[in-house]
């Protein structure tokens, strides 16, 4: 009998093309999406070389990181270094030959939302894009990671990567969620448990009961926030809830190339007694709504925590990065995290941008009003999230409770667009990351799940959200 | 790519774990079509106040660290997001060695790719570089990529293991389409059975 394998494994074999002496692969890149900040110096490199792209029909570009998301952005851009970056990559969209989705298109959104809503990411597949976020499209069971500018090029010229294994690791999430706990909830309860450096060289297999009871929104929270504990990618094994979800979908195979297809896909999980070198367990009843104190993923607590004394803290270099974390976030030793008053609400990004966070924050903003002081903003992942979200009234429900609704795109993560904190302002934000001034410079950033930012918004300052009425239905 | 052979230069302590991509070039500076002219955004939200002006506290506006050709960090350097703005304004800086006890995945990927060596040692011995570092002027070190060795002020030489085929285009400054390239009919027939077996992948987008 044949070596178990995992998911991994599998994908990576039926993708190797050739292997050097050394071992590092020739990768084939099945799908590669591509944004307008990764993209013009791959772009120019091709141009100096005299290439062309290998395969114009397995790529696809859309604009989402430099954007306003307002209606100022179907005029000229203002800001003149953004709109030179999106006028150049329409300008190499037409001279390479790439499929691309405008600002003006209903399907255009986060390249990490639009992917697997139009049926471009597919189980089996391997995907990249020049974006960290990437590991996002290993929800649907593939191998999805993203790339440097370099490596941009080199596909694009070239189909393929070349690449050394990765080592598999599987996370297992045990048990059931408890009421107000979210997909969200467990990835940063993992990655306060492995730390923004435990998966690196890895790629993760999330198993285990409450990830097959996850949505397919849910596990491509999971799998987008994989990054963060430094890992190459994130995966979840295809199953039913995958082929649901991928059927009918515009690019997504049709009639008897599903089936063909499932068939494929169906033989994709890890196989009984596969090795992986290194394996993480959760109870998913122990995990609490999680809300981080600090100025990295791994900064995280439950929302009945407090936060943590540096004083406590026996090696010399971390008890230095604790001070210096709660001296740039303005906190102080012992200060619980419910209570802790915000400026700011954010409900958007490739994390937590979806339909069901709409509908999550919709809930919760239901029959209640935005504090006072405090902005609200919900930005949806593509136009069709947008138009989805307005088709079920949510957009209604959240302006009447003051919350901003606005235009696809990433918005407020990662401050490159109008969409930014101010110095010293804090927010509860559903992004991915909480670096120093990853929002805006000298903002403060407190990663939350989409209820919890929503709760955060009505109440003025960070909640249990398990505390928090939820009126079920719109 | 420009060749990296063998560095001597003044190296920058940076003591902190976790210097993630953020901190190396903030999102707001990659708005740019080219790979140059990032070495004045580098570290920016540290380096400058808020009026612009330099903050003197931090090591790159302190002399010989201005001329710094070499960084020593600590665990996970390089973490966050994909960008290559990273390695282009650590380059266009000056910097083009970075020693940490490791490094987040893409970051060291995208470094190899710009001539930039990363260079992992255990952490007791980044302790000790870093302690070398703060001597300043009066401790070049050097980083002889042929060799695999770092050379502290003091003559002692610490090896140093690098994957051997990244060694040899950055030893060449080769670039890695061109050898990928060589390897076109092995692509040509992968696809050719791809297609044949699963022929959605290849339909018109």
């Amino acid at each position: 009998m044949a070596k178990p394998r995992t998911l991994f494994d599998k994908i990576w074999d039926a993708h190797v093309v050739d292997t050097l002496p050394d071992g590092t692969a020739v990768l084939y890149i099945d799908k590669h999406l591509t944004h307008e900040v990764t993209s013009p110096q791959a772009f120019e490199g091709l141009r100096l070389a005299g290439r062309k792209l290998r395969r114009p029909d397995a790529t696809i570009a859309v604009v989402d990181h430099n954007i306003a998301t307002d209606s100022s952005r179907y005029g000229r851009i203002e800001d003149p270094e953004s709109r030179q970056q999106v006028e150049t990559l329409e300008r190499n969209v037409v001279e390479f030959g790439v499929p691309y989705i405008p600002l003006t298109d209903i399907r255009q959104g986060i390249v990490h939302v639009i992917g697997p809503e139009l049926g471009l990411s597919l189980p089996g597949m391997t995907l990249v894009c020049g974006d960290s976020h990437t590991s996002t499209h290993g929800a649907l069971g593939a191998l999805a990671f993203g790339i440097g500018t370099s490596e941009v090029e080199h596909v694009m010229a070239t189909q393929t990567l070349l690449q050394k294994p990765a080592k598999n690791m599987r996370v297992t999430v045990n048990g059931t969620l408890t009421p107000g706990c979210t997909a969200k909830d467990i990835v940063l309860a993992i990655i306060g448990k492995i730390g923004t450096g435990g998966g690196t060289g890895h790629v993760i297999e999330y198993a285990g009961e409450a990830i097959r009871a996850l949505d397919m929104a849910g596990r491509m929270t999971l799998c987008n926030m994989t990054i963060e504990a430094g890992a190459r990618a994130g995966m979840v094994a295809p199953d039913q809830t995958t082929f649901d979800y991928v059927k009918g979908r515009p690019f997504a195979p049709k009639g008897e190339a599903f089936d063909r297809a499932v068939a494929w896909w169906s033989t994709l999980p890890t196989d009984e007694g596969a090795h992986f070198d290194k394996e993480v367990v959760l109870d998913a009843a122990e995990i609490a709504p999680q809300v981080t104190w600090g100025t990295n993923p791994e900064a995280v607590l439950p929302i009945t925590g407090e936060v943590p004394d540096p004083a406590l803290v026996e090696d010399e270099d971390r008890r230095a990065q604790m001070a210096r974390m709660l001296q740039y976030m303005d906190l102080q030793p012992g200060q619980k995290l419910e209570g802790l008053k915000i400026d700011v609400a954010f409900i958007g990004s490739c994390t937590n941008s979806r339909i069901e966070d709409i509908r999550a924050a919709a809930a919760v903003a239901r029959g209640r009003k935005v504090a006072e002081g405090v902005r609200a903003l919900v930005v949806p992942g593509s136009g069709l999230v947008k138009k989805q979200a307005e088709d079920e009234g949510l957009d209604v429900i959240l302006k009447t409770a003051g919350f901003e609704w606005r235009e696809a795109g990433c918005s407020m993560c990662l401050g490159m667009n109008p969409d930014k904190l101010t110095p010293g302002q804090r927010s509860a934000s559903t992004s991915n990351r909480n670096f120093e001034g990853r929002q805006g410079p000298g903002g403060r950033t407190h990663l939350v799940s989409p209820a919890m930012a929503a709760a955060a918004a009505v109440h003025g300052h960070l909640v249990d959200i398990r505390k928090v009425e939820i009126k079920e239905g719109v | 790519m420009r060749a990296f052979t063998t560095l001597t230069g003044v190296a920058a302590p940076m003591p902190a774990a976790n210097i993630d991509t953020d901190k190396i070039i903030p999102a707001r500076f990659l708005k740019t079509i080219a790979r140059t002219g990032l070495g004045k955004s580098l570290f920016a939200n540290m380096r400058y106040r808020e009026d612009g002006s330099e903050n003197p506290d931090f090591v790159l506006n302190q002399e010989p660290y201005r001329h710094a050709e070499i960084l020593i960090a600590f665990d996970n350097f390089g973490c966050g997001s994909s960008r290559e703005h990273a390695p282009w304004a650590l380059l266009d800086f000056g910097i083009r060695c970075v020693i940490a006890p490791d490094f987040a995945d893409i970051f060291h990927s995208n470094s190899f790719k710009n001539g930039v060596l990363p260079v992992a040692l255990p952490r007791a011995v980044c302790e000790q570089l870093m302690e070398d570092a703060r001597m300043g002027g009066n401790a070049r070190l050097t980083v002889d990529l042929e060799r695999q060795v770092v050379v502290r002020p003091n003559g002692e030489e610490i090896p140093f293991q690098i994957d051997p085929f990244r060694r040899h285009l950055l030893l060449n400054g080769l670039d890695d389409i061109g050898q990928t390239l060589q390897h076109a009919p092995a692509i040509d027939s992968f696809e050719a059975k791809q297609r044949a077996a699963q022929p959605w992948l290849y339909a018109e987008a």
